[in-house]
């Protein structure tokens, strides 16, 4: 069954390195660290209709590190909530695809994120929906690593912890390194797990780009009672592009001609 | 202070505001309350007494209570996030932005104790510029109530209306000035005083100013038309232009800075559609000085005299450039 998941996300890597090649910027570096946690999320954890994206017991899924909505549009015209033919209009002037998603124009995006530290307490709200109703449909929502170093976040999982949500569940997108720098340069709040766990949150670490281990973390069985959960995903920014992979220039650089034909080729050679 | 007279009953329209929260909250179980430890500053600890879980209580984080007023609003609710106004709009602004009024979403953003009403506690607490905050952000209308009929109707329409909005609310007492039956509508200023000579426009805690010195003009031979704005934006275009059309001049009064607020606002509309003699009404400028609110208002000229000689210069002015 992974084996299926790893297909769709090599494509969805392609289709997002082509996109942000054709539409020269993006970021494509932190777009290759959560694309297989948003593949999981999509082809098989989250309950989601793309007949009916506002389904009131859809599982929400937030991506607060909006500056990868490259990445979430692939998934949504993949998994249907969008016309794939789409994907090519990514940041041309008037489309609904801009460098960062917004709930208004695009079916599927559950909040407009961009600025960083705002998905985690829109989706602590989310979760104490569900509560209220004592419905059963579940928040999800990814940050980066560097993300974490913004204030709000901690009074969301503050929230999180003292209304006991469980069915919620945090996912960072640990890379170790932000716009500028590595997170050990320059504010380094790792290791997360300690710090989640000092809070109240239950809390897991994976390998961020396995397939079965994402799987298993976000399932439903793995749920503390009582407590948030907080998955910590170990990725690597650029994953499956050798030139890009951990290395910090790849932000939101965009590949010449050359550099693309060899990203390309190596996501292609993984490709099954 | 000349204002109000002393024999006039005076009242704090949170009790509207509350009272009319329980009335929504008993009628529809969406309705929730997120505060940042200020139940007993929004006075919902009545509601807090009734709906035990649905007042949810973030803690001292403003930035976490817009954002989890905005999940909620995901989820189906319809909160009523309540806060001193200057930590809402001043430590939330882009949450306010980003997670209310750009994702469109049904949170009903309630500003308390705005203006000066924490006067003597410094310009820290002061939220005198959240006219002008949230006004420069498309999608939220932006509310002042001027009594506790205008605050309860002005509620009941944030419920009903699909979408977000800005309630500026004080906690200082203010006189009843419309009658019981007001139905509150968006963007419309109404016109509590007739009058041809000049035109008074304010809203919140100084529509009730302006009406007394509108009774100072007309024992001084001048006739003011008041109207009460309550609504900052959208801006009622048409009554401003009907009010420079039909008095040759407009005098703004608001318990805000005069930059950005209730005056910018009539001011951008008279210039676009048909300049007049203008004078704005407010805090000039500064970090207002040591005093209770109705202190501060009449010390930068907004007692209801001080209101009067502004109109009576802005009639010379008037009649200068006639």
């Amino acid at each position: 069954m992974a084996s299926n998941l790893e297909q769709i996300a090599n494509w969805i890597r392609r289709r997002d390195l082509q996109s942000v090649y054709e539409a020269g910027a993006g970021h494509v570096g932190g777009e290759m660290s959560v694309i297989d946690i948003l593949t999981a999320l999509y082809f098989r954890i989250l309950s989601v209709n793309p007949e009916q994206p506002q389904d009131p017991d859809r599982d929400r899924l937030v991506l607060s590190k909006g500056h990868t909505a490259n990445a979430l549009y692939v998934v949504l015209a993949k998994r249907g909530f969008i016309p794939q033919d789409e994907i090519s209009t990514f940041l041309k002037p008037m489309s609904r695809l801009n460098g960062h998603p917004n709930r208004t124009k695009v079916p599927g995006i559950e909040t407009n994120t961009g600025p960083l530290g705002h998905g985690l307490p829109v989706a602590v709200g989310m979760a104490k929906a569900a509560k209220l109703d004592k419905a059963a449909w579940r928040t999800f929502v990814i940050t980066g690593d560097g993300e974490m170093q913004e204030g709000s976040n901690w009074e969301a999982i503050m929230a999180a912890a003292q209304f006991g949500l469980d069915n919620l569940t945090l996912i960072i997108d640990h890379n170790r390194l932000q716009q500028g720098a590595r997170l050990l340069d320059t504010n380094n709040l790792a290791p997360f797990a300690p710090k989640l766990e000092a809070f109240g949150w239950a809390v897991e670490e994976i390998d961020g780009h396995d397939m079965d281990a994402i799987c298993a973390a976000l399932s439903s069985e793995t749920v503390v009672k009582g407590k948030p959960k907080c998955v910590v995903a170990h990725t690597n920014k650029g994953q499956g592009i050798s030139f890009m992979s951990d290395n910090v220039a790849w932000h939101h650089k965009v590949p010449d001609s050359v550099q693309y034909e060899q990203a390309m080729k190596e996501l292609e050679g993984t490709a099954s | 202070m000349n204002a109000p007279a002393a024999n006039v009953a005076l009242h704090d329209c949170r009790d509207a505001f509350v009272a009319t929260l329980e009335r929504l909250g008993e009628e529809d179980r969406n309705v929730v309350v997120v505060c940042n430890d200020s139940v007993g500053s929004s006075k919902v600890s009545g509601f807090q007494d009734r709906w035990p879980e649905r007042l949810i209580n973030v803690g001292i984080a403003e930035q976490n209570m817009v954002g989890v007023g905005a999940g909620l609003a995901n989820g189906g609710k319809i909160p009523f996030v309540c806060a001193a106004s200057c930590f809402l709009t001043g430590r939330a602004l882009e949450q306010i932005k980003a997670d209310v009024a750009y994702s469109d979403t049904n949170v009903k953003l309630v500003g308390i104790s705005s203006g000066m009403a924490y006067g003597e506690l410094g310009a820290t607490h002061h939220s005198i510029e959240d006219f002008a905050w949230i006004r420069a952000l498309p999608n939220v209308p932006v509310i002042a109530p001027a009594d506790r009929v205008e605050t309860a109707a002005a509620v009941a329409w944030a419920k009903s209306y699909d979408g977000p909005c800005f309630l500026r609310l004080s906690r200082v007492g203010v006189p009843d000035l419309l009658p019981e039956d007001h139905v509150f509508a968006l963007g419309k200023a109404d016109r509590i005083c007739d009058g041809g000579d000049v035109t008074l426009i304010a809203n919140g805690t100084l529509t009730h100013r302006a009406m007394t010195a509108a009774a100072l003009l007309k024992k001084r031979g001048l006739s003011a038309r008041v109207l009460n704005m309550a609504t900052v934006r959208p801006i009622d275009g048409d009554a401003i232009v009907e009010a420079a059309r039909e008095t040759g001049a407009i005098l703004t009064c608001e318990e805000h800075t005069v930059f950005g607020g209730l005056g910018s606002a009539v001011a951008e509309v008279v210039v676009d559609e048909f300049p007049v003699p203008m004078k704005r009404l407010g805090v000039p400028g500064v970090f207002a000085p040591t005093g209770s609110a109705n202190f501060l208002l009449d010390e930068f000229g907004m007692s209801p005299e001080g209101i009067a000689e502004s109109a009576e210069a802005l009639v010379k002015r008037k009649r200068h450039s006639d």
